[in-house]
């Protein structure tokens, strides 16, 4: 429950921390980062690709967009803020021939423009991709701009598949393998100075292949997006207890990797955790846990989710956020311990 | 081979296409006893001139690249777009027992994967003229001559899409989009103009950088020529013809209905409604 509006919060000590920008880095201060590698490893693709076309509904800089609309200037198109638009102008430009990448932010996607996705795009299985900022809980200005139940809504959609990347090493090899694939795709994007971690691990992305990152006997933490960059790190903390953590990234999470994950969650005697940036209902959790009954596969430590609660979240700091609704890499590891 | 304008040189009036129009689409509505039979009727003259006099296509070709595209965005309308196509010869005639069947190529609502000729799936309204402004943006990257046609409802009015689609094409200057709006004045809930007042219609287009005209919709030759004009318009402006169309046209007994949105014709009243159309028929 929310505080009352007409109740003064307490003064906080040394003033607590500040919502910063709309889109605030993730990285953490020591962390490696590269700029804008979607909208890098897009120009990059364009120069053999020239059915690829760029559509943004005045969030081009906010997406990444901006790089390609300035490599490539009569191939970007300015839909204006008008999100209806931009996905059927794209379904359009798709049934000309072109492949649309159309841009803004995720909740405005998934909410506002859902209807013009379901019909003018996916239900024709048309060639366009839906590059969407601000995933889950990446942003301290409250539930207008957070996206913490997109993939519910875009998991029941035929046809779509849903990408949800860790970190700038994969987003360049996602960007070639969306254009690859045939049919819409929904690409949850982390712009601006996106952290670099998967390069450590030799990681390669495969559209529709969960990869285990680091195999462990006692937990095994399946994760999508940045919160495989925070199992990683969970998994150093967890180590220093004798806690072995295997972490299994699902970067698509439609189609799911059913094989990948029946197969190791079947090695049994470990403690199945999924964690993801999105709310517990609808997303990677309930998807795997559907997989799991359905194949009547039950893990024998237990099954648990990492991800946001059921309820309209506050706004403030993103690092406030993450540790207050449990996906914060302290928070998870605190968690995990609890279950163990 | 087939000709690319497959009105010219044959000595059918657009006043007999609109009438095979409707007969088409009378017997389509005997099929299912029911349905949007009145705006068939309604829209019959402007689908007459634009299939044979405006536009260019290959009927054993619809999907031949350097075709005009002609987008129904008001799905429910099938049955009278199914009914050009049959007179196109882009759909054989002995389908139109199959419609609204199960299995059927003529689904009830408009669908691009059932219906050769059927360019977008319409039906959630107010898609039409967006998806046609990506079109007509495709098409001039490609450096195309070809027209986009979007045909929409003055129901479709109310949604908000169709404004953001108008703004659009009048920024992008979309020369090669020609809007259609069917004005017949009946929405599900009733009269048009009494759900939402979308009137003045005119110089809402216009404000909105479009080349706008308004025509009696039933008219074959004012609609000749705005058609005609629409094309030729020297001007950078996307291009709308505004119809004003009467429900149920062609048969008086159906035009007097009150609610006719969703028309309930009882069995005996099809064949009546085909003689009154077969006495007005004008060779």
């Amino acid at each position: 429950m929310r505080r009352s509006k007409y109740e003064k919060p307490a003064p906080r000590q040394g003033g607590g921390l500040k919502t910063s920008a709309m889109i605030a880095s993730l990285a953490g201060p020591d962390q490696r980062t590269k700029p804008a590698p979607f909208g890098h490893a897009l120009v990059k693709l364009a120069q053999e690709r020239p059915d690829i076309v760029g559509l943004s509904a005045d969030l081009a800089k906010y997406t990444d967009l901006h790089i390609f609309a300035q490599a490539y200037p009569d191939r970007f198109y300015q839909m204006g803020m008008a999100e209806q638009l931009l996905m059927s102008a794209a379904a359009g430009m798709a049934r000309e021939g072109f492949t649309p990448f159309a841009t803004t932010y995720a909740v405005f996607a998934a909410r506002r423009a859902y209807d013009f996705i379901c019909l003018a795009i996916a239900e024709e299985n048309l060639n366009v991709k839906i590059a969407c900022a601000l995933p889950g809980l990446t942003t301290g200005y409250g539930p207008s701009h957070q996206a913490t139940e997109d993939v519910a809504i875009f998991r029941g959609l035929p046809n779509m598949t849903i990408l949800d990347p860790c970190d700038a090493h994969e987003i360049e090899q996602v960007v070639p393998a969306m254009v690859a694939h045939q049919g819409p795709v929904y690409l949850r994007l982390l712009r601006g100075n996106v952290p670099l971690v998967l390069d450590e691990y030799g990681y390669t992305f495969e559209l529709g292949k969960a990869k285990t990152i680091r195999d462990g006997r006692d937990v095994l933490v399946i994760s999508s997006g940045l919160m495989t960059m925070r199992a990683l790190e969970v998994a150093k903390s967890l180590a220093e207890d004798k806690v072995d953590v295997s972490v299994l990234h699902v970067p698509t999470i439609k189609p799911l990797d059913e094989a990948t994950i029946l197969s190791e969650v079947r090695r049994g005697g470990r403690l199945v955790v999924v964690a993801e940036n999105h709310t517990v209902v609808g997303g990677l959790g309930e998807a795997v846990a559907g997989l799991l009954m359905r194949a009547g596969v039950l893990p024998d430590r237990g099954f648990r989710q990492v991800g946001l609660p059921d309820e309209f979240l506050d706004a403030g700091a993103l690092p406030t956020l993450h540790d207050r609704y449990g996906i914060s890499t302290e928070a998870m590891a605190r968690s995990i311990r609890g279950w163990l | 081979m087939a000709t690319e304008r497959p009105h010219e040189g044959t000595n059918v009036t657009l006043a007999e296409r609109a009438y095979r129009i409707r007969r088409h689409a009378l017997l389509m509505g005997e099929v299912q006893g029911q349905g949007y039979i009145a705006q068939a009727l309604g829209i019959s003259d402007v689908l007459a001139v634009s299939y044979f006099h405006a536009m260019t296509y290959r009927p054993d070709d619809p999907e031949w690249e350097e075709r005009d595209r002609f987008c129904l965005s008001i799905g429910h309308y099938a049955i009278a777009l199914y009914a050009a196509l049959i007179e196109a010869g882009i759909i054989p005639e002995d389908e139109l027992t199959s419609y609204g069947g199960d299995d059927s190529r003529l689904p009830m609502s408009g669908m691009a994967a059932y219906t050769p000729g059927m360019e977008i799936t319409g039906g959630s309204l107010g898609h039409g003229l967006g998806i046609a402004v990506g079109m007509a943006l495709g098409l001039k990257r490609k450096n195309s001559k070809s027209f986009v046609y979007n045909l929409f409802s003055d129901g479709e009015l109310d949604e908000g899409s169709t404004w953001e689609a108008a703004m659009s094409a009048g920024s992008y200057k979309l020369d090669n989009l020609i809007g259609i709006v069917d004005v017949n004045g009946m929405q599900a809930d009733g009269a048009s103009r009494s759900i939402l007042n979308f009137e003045p219609l005119a110089p809402k287009f216009a404000a909105f950088n479009w080349f706008v005209q308004r025509v009696d919709g039933n008219d074959i030759d004012a609609l000749v020529q705005a058609f005609d004009a629409a094309r030729n318009h020297p001007g950078p402006e996307p291009r709308i013809v505004i119809c004003d169309t009467t429900m149920g046209k062609g048969v008086p007994f159906l035009e007097q209905r009150e609610r006719n949105h969703f028309l309930r014709v009882e069995a005996d009243e099809w064949q009546q409604a085909l003689k009154i159309l077969d006495e007005g028929r004008v060779k």
